[in-house]
């Protein structure tokens, strides 16, 4: 079933065109890739799936739901998680609160209730505060809780992106270069988590990535984007031997 | 009567464009909202006051102060916005701009006093008639002198290399800096050229209301910055317009309405401005980068 | 309590006192909104002065009692605060501070020349109602609900908004409702600090209120440490003492606040307690398993 679909996703910067005419279907419960030289619009793509972005042409189709106009926030509630490129986290929060914060779109607590203690802001602080800790075990930060943010390693710093993501419980999620900056054995360790989290938890995972043993390891399909357009897609395989990809990104003995 | 108040408009407008102009060169090259801008103007209108007092001619007054609040404006960036500058987040920079700010305005109220001063009448005014249409020979001066400032000032953006400089600092610092342009140098050179702008502004005001008080900054800097926005904040041609209309607004507004309400109408006009068209007339959408 | 009070403390020190109160008062108003949630508001004082006068009308015009005429003040206050807040917050934070700043300017010029509010004149014989014990039962409740409120979900989501607010958003976060939510809730605070003064001052003029006082809050935030509530009020007992202690201080007060606020701003942009990390100081001295500030 198709759980994400782009009908020729269109957005212009000042007259230059950063996503060109782009379809795309991805299926539930797939690892997808994205992968193209640098400024062919991959993260504008993300950015256009998240509602930063409203794109100026084409249709963005969620679960079957048209969501091209919704707000950010909007977006993530509806179950699309994201980590970015260039590190985003709130450096000065806690590790745990990183986390607690990304409960923030599928939990209710509100204003009245948070100050004045009520009983269900209660129990539901306890909620949070254990599903936060089963994340951050899970991407093997549990004994940095209190740590702040930005005195993390940059591996960990970009696990701790994936564990805020996934507080969201999103069914899609869009992992923006996560790889970038790891050594080999970090990237092994990636690996794996990808593939727990797309199998624990029932996940469609869309990756960007530069690192081609990474993407063509874990991924199943594969899109390359050049210029804004989409110039292939299909397996690994199909990809790799694929002229034009080899002549504008990948190169011979990829 | 109609005209004169349009002319009367277009002479405050000159100096709020003057001071905008710099409000909005630095803005489009550091994202900051230099508060102190203010006081750079008021020191420019004091020095003025300062050298037509011991006996200098206008023009020269006007060239001293431009030079002092060139050298103050670059001052001020040296100390207290350069050390902010990429390490520390916006706020921190805005609220050390509140503090130079507060600090320029105090100084100078604790040297002359906080009651208005005159500036001494060292220009006859001579009134000219144009049809139906009296005019000041003061106004045209003022007119004339800001007009100059401002076509110089587009020459030099266009024509110059460190114009060139300018325009490729704001629009992405760190690429001009790889390409080779001296950054700092740039960012201090549009303080400077702002400064000297703004000096002008408060040197023309003091002469053409015959006064000048140390917080005088404070409010026409506030409405040179509504003025700025109203143009499109980051466009220098709009910091022109901006000013020149809102000078003909607040003018027209004091002969037609009322005048108590007169320092309202710019902010009244800036909140306008960012409910319905926060570009303002010449700014474009910035897309932020994710 | 007060009777015991007056007897027994020097009026001076009580006075003193019961300004730190309506400080703390005013300024955890703007840290919520400035230090907590990262959105520069420099109109504070606007706040303050409209519910100093709907508080005070409120007693004067309509012998409305103590309690409803300072509730009055903060309604009217919030209200306000939540009118500028929806336009202005959509934009970038560089424009609320100057919007702030035009906004308390539109209201002091409104004050001045409104006539039920005495225009340039002001207001006097506001009944002296606030005192020491009324003020500090106030400052308590007011602590005590805002550490609530910092420790929720919602005040989770307004330091997210202020460290990153793109991030924010990702994460399900409505940050312009959240912002004027802050907006509203600091505002409320700042025209229950107005109310306070005006009866306790028992006069009151535009001039009270004017962007230096908005800069004074500033500074007292800033100072103690944005987004910290113990920090807050460190801020506010050293600058509402500072001018007492220190008679140089009090003279040359302003210029003092300007270079404080840019020594600050280069060596220490977090204030005096916003980067003492709790988290540090129980490993140097070897707390175990105690609450810490995440739980």
């Amino acid at each position: 079933m198709v759980i994400l679909e782009m009908e020729k996703i269109s957005q212009e910067f000042g007259g230059l065109r950063a996503v060109d005419g782009v379809n795309l279907q991805i299926n539930e419960k797939e690892i997808f890739g994205v992968i193209g030289p640098n400024g062919a619009g991959k993260t504008t793509l993300f950015n256009i799936i998240t509602g930063i972005y409203i794109p100026i042409e084409g249709n963005l189709i969620f679960k079957g739901q048209k969501i091209n106009r919704k707000a950010p926030c909007d977006i993530a509630r509806l179950g699309i998680g994201r980590t970015f490129q260039n590190i985003r986290l709130f450096n000065k929060l806690s590790v745990l609160d990183n986390v607690r914060v990304g409960c923030h779109g599928v939990t209710r607590s509100g204003f009245w209730s948070g100050m004045l203690g009520l009983s269900g802001n209660r129990k539901e602080e306890k909620l949070i505060r254990e599903r936060s800790m089963e994340l951050l075990a899970m991407v093997g930060l549990a004994d940095k809780l209190d740590e702040y943010a930005d005195n993390l390693s940059y591996g960990e710093q970009r696990r701790l992106e994936i564990a805020r993501a996934l507080a969201l419980e999103p069914a899609l999620l869009l992992l923006d270069e996560p790889g970038a900056g790891m050594n080999p054995l970090e990237k092994e360790e990636l690996m794996g988590l990808i593939y727990q989290i797309r199998d624990e938890r029932q996940l469609t995972i869309i990756l960007v990535e530069h690192d081609m043993n990474l993407v063509m390891n874990i991924c199943e399909r594969i899109a390359v984007l050049n210029y804004g357009r989409k110039i292939a897609e299909g397996t690994p395989n199909e990809v790799k031997n694929n002229e034009k990809v080899i002549q504008s990104y990948l190169g011979v003995g990829a | 009567m109609f005209w004169e108040q349009l002319i009367n408009g277009l002479t405050l407008g000159s100096s709020y464009a003057l001071i905008a102009l710099g409000y909005t060169m630095v803005y489009g090259i550091v994202q900051l909202i230099n508060f102190a801008h203010g006081e750079i103007y008021m020191f420019g209108a004091f020095v003025g006051l300062f050298l037509v007092m011991a006996g200098m001619n206008i023009f020269i007054a006007l060239l001293g102060a431009m030079i002092f609040c060139m050298l103050l404006g670059m001052l001020v960036e040296r100390i207290a916005y350069r050390p902010l500058r990429g390490k520390s987040s916006r706020l921190s920079a805005l609220i050390s701009a509140i503090g130079v700010s507060i600090f320029l305005s105090t100084l100078m109220a604790l040297y002359r006093g906080t009651n208005t001063t005159r500036y001494p009448e060292i220009l006859g005014s001579t009134t000219y008639q144009l049809g139906s249409i009296q005019i000041s020979s003061l106004q045209i001066l003022i007119l004339l002198v800001s007009a100059f400032l401002m076509v110089a000032l587009q020459l030099v953006i266009q024509k110059t290399r460190i114009g060139k400089a300018m325009r490729a600092c704001s629009q992405d610092l760190e690429a001009s800096s790889l390409m080779g342009v001296n950054v700092n140098r740039t960012i201090s050179t549009t303080f400077a050229i702002g400064s000297a702008l703004a000096a002008a502004g408060g040197v023309m005001v003091g002469i053409y209301y015959n006064a000048v008080w140390p917080y005088m900054g404070m409010m026409a800097g506030l409405k040179a910055f509504a003025a700025a926005v109203l143009g499109g904040i980051g466009s220098v041609p709009g910091a022109m317009i901006g000013g020149l209309t809102l000078g003909v607004m607040e003018i027209m507004g004091i002969a037609y309405f009322s005048s108590s309400y007169k320092d309202a109408i710019a902010f009244a006009i800036l909140i306008l401005v960012l409910i319905i068209r926060p570009q303002g007339l010449l700014g474009q959408k910035i897309s932020k980068k994710v | 309590m007060d009777a015991f009070l007056a007897q027994n403390i020097d009026a001076y020190y009580l006075r003193i006192m019961i300004f730190i109160g309506i400080n703390i008062i005013l300024a955890l108003g703007l840290n919520l909104i400035t230090g907590v949630t990262g959105q520069l508001s420099m109109g504070h004082a606007g706040f303050m002065s409209i519910g100093a006068y709907t508080s005070a009308i409120l007693s004067l015009q309509f012998g409305s009692p103590f309690f409803v005429a300072i509730l009055g003040g903060a309604l009217v206050a919030a209200f306000f605060g939540f009118l500028i807040g929806i336009p202005t917050l959509r934009l970038d934070g560089d424009y609320l501070a100057m919007v702030t700043i035009g906004f308390a300017e539109i209201i002091r010029v409104f004050f001045l020349n409104f006539e039920p509010g005495g225009k340039a004149v002001g207001l006097s014989g506001i009944p002296q109602h606030t005192t020491f014990v009324t003020v500090w039962i106030i400052v308590i409740v007011v602590i005590i609900l805002n550490r609530q409120l910092l420790y929720s979900r919602v005040g989770r989501s307004l330091y997210a908004i202020r460290e990153n607010e793109i991030a924010a958003e990702s994460c399900g976060i409505n940050t312009t409702r959240m912002k004027v939510l802050a907006f509203t809730v600091g505002s409320l605070l700042g025209g229950l600090g107005g109310g306070l003064y005006a009866h306790y001052m028992y006069y009151i003029n535009p001039q009270d209120f004017g962007f230096m006082k908005s800069i004074e809050i500033l500074n007292m935030v800033v100072l103690g440490g944005m987004g910290s509530i113990p920090g807050t009020i460190v801020g506010v007992v050293i600058l509402t003492l500072a001018p007492e202690v220190l008679r140089i201080v009090a003279q040359y007060r302003l210029l003092f606040y300007g270079a404080l606020l840019v020594i600050l701003m280069i060596f220490r942009p977090n204030g005096l307690l916003g980067d003492v990390r709790i988290y540090d100081l129980k490993k140097r001295w070897g707390k175990k398993g105690e609450k810490t500030w995440s739980s």
